[in-house]
C-alpha cells in the first residue's frame, strides 16, 4: 500500500499541491485523473520521489519514504516500476537491451537468465520478434508496451504510469490500459496510473482520486463517477456533449 | 550571483558522479564505448586539422623570415614549438569542445528532456555517475592520445607543405623539428590537454544534465556546452602555460 498524507508542494510562489491524502491498494488500478495543471504529474513525481515535498510524508508499505536516507530510497525504489508518458526508452539500446537494463544493473543472473527474463516480459505485453529493434523502430503504442515490459522485468511491488495512452489511438489505448490491469492483478502491484483520459477511467478505474486546482477533490470508483454531483467533477469527466447525454442516460 | 549558483551545482554534480558506481564492470563497458565515440570518432578531424595547420605555420614562418642571416631549419623548430606548446594541445582542446561538448551537452540534454534521465533515477541507479563518469575517463584516457596524434601529423604537415612549396629543405626541416629539443614542452601539452579533456566533458555534461524543457532548450544546452567549456580552456591555457613555463 502506498499512502500519501499531508503532501504540500510548491514551486516558488505557486503552490500546486495542497494538502493531499491518499491511499493506494495493491491489485487495483488507482487512476489519478485532473486537468491539464492541476497538479497531478506532480502528485506522481512527488510520490516516487522526483520531486520533494515541502509538507506532508509518503509511506510505502509503512516505510517512510520521505524522511528516508539516499540509500533506503534507492532499494524502495528497486521495488518500484515506472512508465513514463514519452515511454522514456533508452534510444541508444535496442528494445532488448531497454528491457534487460535493470537486470544488468540490479541481479546477479546469467546472460541465459536474463534473457530469458526479457524475452518473458516481452512476450507478456505481447511483443515478440522486437528484440534486436531499436525505439525509433517501433510505433507509438508498441513503445508504451516496450516500456511497460521494462518496469515489469523487476518484478516491482508499485508500478506507476504517468499519462500511458497519451498520443495513442483509442483502439491501442484499450489494449495498453488492460494490460496494465491484466498484471496489476497477476502480481498484485499497487499501480497508480495518472490519466486524463476518459475511456481509461471508464476501463480500468477501480479506484479514481480527482485532483482540482491542487487538491484532492474527489474519490471513489468509475461507477461512484455516474451518481456524483459534485461539479467540477462532472464538469471535468462529462465535458462533452455525449459524455453529459450519457450520464443522463445512466 | 549566478555564478557562484552554477558553481555550487557544479560542484554537487561532481559530487554525484565521483560517488562508488553500483556495478564497476557495467561503467567499464559504457568507458570502453565512449571511447569509441568521444575518441575514437574525433581521429579524422584532429588529423586533418593537424595537417593543415602545421603546413599553414611552416609557410607562414618561411614568409615572414626575410632575412638571409636567419638560418632556414628555424622554420622547422618555429613549426614543431608552435604545434608542441599552443596548437596540439590548446586549439585541438577547442575543436574538441566543439564536436565532443556539443554531442554531450545534447546527448545528455535529450535524455533530460525525453525523461530518460528520470527513468534512471527511478529505477534507483545514480544517473549522474553512469551517464557522465564514462564519459569524462574517456575523455580523460584519449584526448592526450589525440593531442600526441596532433603533435605528429602537425609537424608531418608542416614538412610535407614546406618541402612542396620549396620554401625548405627537407634536411633543414628535420633538422629544424629536431634541434633545441625540450621533452618537457610533450609533458606541458599533455598535462593541458588532461585538464581540457576534464572541462570539456565535465561542463557539457553539466550543461546537459540541467537542461529543461525541449528540443530548443537542448540546442541552447549544446551552444553553452561550447562556449564556456572555450572560454574556460582559454583561461585555463593562461593560467597554466604562466604555472608551468614561468
Amino acid at each position: 500500500m502506498i499512502e500519501g498524507i499531508g503532501i504540500f508542494k510548491s514551486f516558488g510562489d505557486k503552490e500546486v499541491l495542497k494538502d493531499i491524502n491518499v491511499t493506494f491498494e495493491p491489485g487495483m488500478t488507482n487512476l489519478i485523473i485532473g486537468q491539464s495543471g492541476s497538479g497531478k504529474t506532480v502528485l506522481l513525481k512527488s510520490l516516487v520521489g522526483l520531486h520533494e515535498i515541502d509538507k506532508g510524508r509518503i509511506e510505502y508499505d509503512g516505510r517512510n519514504f520521505t524522511d528516508m536516507s539516499h540509500n533506503d530510497r534507492k532499494n524502495i525504489r528497486k521495488e518500484i516500476g515506472m512508465v513514463f508518458q514519452g515511454g522514456a526508452l533508452f534510444t541508444s539500446l535496442d528494445i532488448e537491451k531497454n528491457v534487460m537494463f535493470p537486470l544488468n544493473m540490479f541481479t546477479n543472473m546469467s546472460f541465459e537468465e536474463r534473457l530469458e527474463r526479457t524475452n518473458f516480459c516481452l512476450k507478456r505485453v505481447k511483443l515478440e520478434n522486437v528484440n534486436k529493434l531499436y525505439p525509433a523502430e517501433i510505433s507509438g503504442g508498441m513503445q508504451k508496451r516496450v516500456s511497460i515490459a521494462r518496469a515489469m522485468a523487476l518484478n516491482p511491488k508499485y508500478l506507476f504510469c504517468d499519462e500511458p495512452n497519451s498520443g495513442l489511438d483509442p483502439l491501442t489505448a484499450i489494449v495498453i490500459d488492460n494490460l496494465i490491469r491484466e498484471i496489476t492483478i497477476e502480481y498484485q502491484m499497487v499501480t497508480v496510473v495518472n490519466t486524463h483520459d476518459m475511456n481509461s477511467v471508464m476501463e480500468i478505474g477501480d479506484k479514481v482520486v480527482f485532483i482540482y486546482q491542487g487538491k484532492k477533490w474527489w474519490q471513489g470508483s468509475r461507477d461512484d463517477i455516474f451518481d456524483s454531483e459534485n461539479k467540477e467533477l462532472n464538469d471535468f469527466v462529462f465535458a462533452s456533449p455525449l459524455s453529459k447525454k450519457l450520464k443522463k442516460m445512466k | 550571483m549566478k555564478f557562484l549558483f552554477h558553481l555550487g551545482r557544479y560542484a554537487k554534480l561532481m559530487r554525484m558522479v565521483f560517488s562508488r558506481p553500483e556495478k564497476p564492470g557495467i561503467y567499464w563497458k559504457r568507458t570502453v564505448e565512449e571511447l569509441e565515440i568521444l575518441g575514437v570518432n574525433s581521429i579524422g578531424i584532429v588529423l586533418i586539422i593537424s595537417f593543415f595547420i602545421g603546413a599553414v605555420i611552416t609557410i607562414q614562418t618561411a614568409y615572414n623570415i626575410e632575412n638571409p642571416f636567419i638560418p632556414l631549419y628555424l622554420i622547422g623548430l618555429g613549426t614543431r614549438d608552435s604545434i608542441m606548446l599552443e596548437f596540439s594541445s590548446t586549439l585541438v582542446g577547442l575543436i574538441l569542445a566543439g564536436k565532443v561538448g556539443s554531442n554531450i551537452a545534447s546527448e545528455i540534454g535529450t535524455m533530460r528532456v525525453t525523461e530518460q534521465i528520470d527513468a534512471l533515477e527511478i529505477m534507483g541507479i545514480n544517473s549522474a555517475s553512469y551517464l557522465i563518469l564514462p564519459k569524462i575517463i574517456a575523455s580523460l584516457i584519449f584526448n592526450p592520445i589525440l593531442c600526441f596524434i596532433s603533435m605528429i601529423v602537425g609537424v608531418f604537415g608542416g614538412w610535407a607543405a614546406g618541402v612542396a612549396a620549396g620554401v625548405v629543405s627537407s634536411d633543414q626541416y628535420i633538422f629544424g623539428i629536431q634541434y633545441a629539443f625540450i621533452p618537457y614542452y610533450i609533458l606541458y601539452a599533455q598535462i593541458k590537454t588532461l585538464v581540457f579533456a576534464f572541462i570539456i566533458a565535465s561542463v557539457s555534461a553539466y550543461q546537459g544534465f540541467y537542461t529543461f524543457g525541449g528540443a530548443l532548450e537542448v540546442g541552447k544546452a549544446s551552444t553553452r556546452a561550447v562556449v564556456f567549456s572555450n572560454i574556460l580552456i582559454l583561461f585555463l591555457d593562461l593560467l597554466l602555460t604562466q604555472m608551468l613555463l614561468t
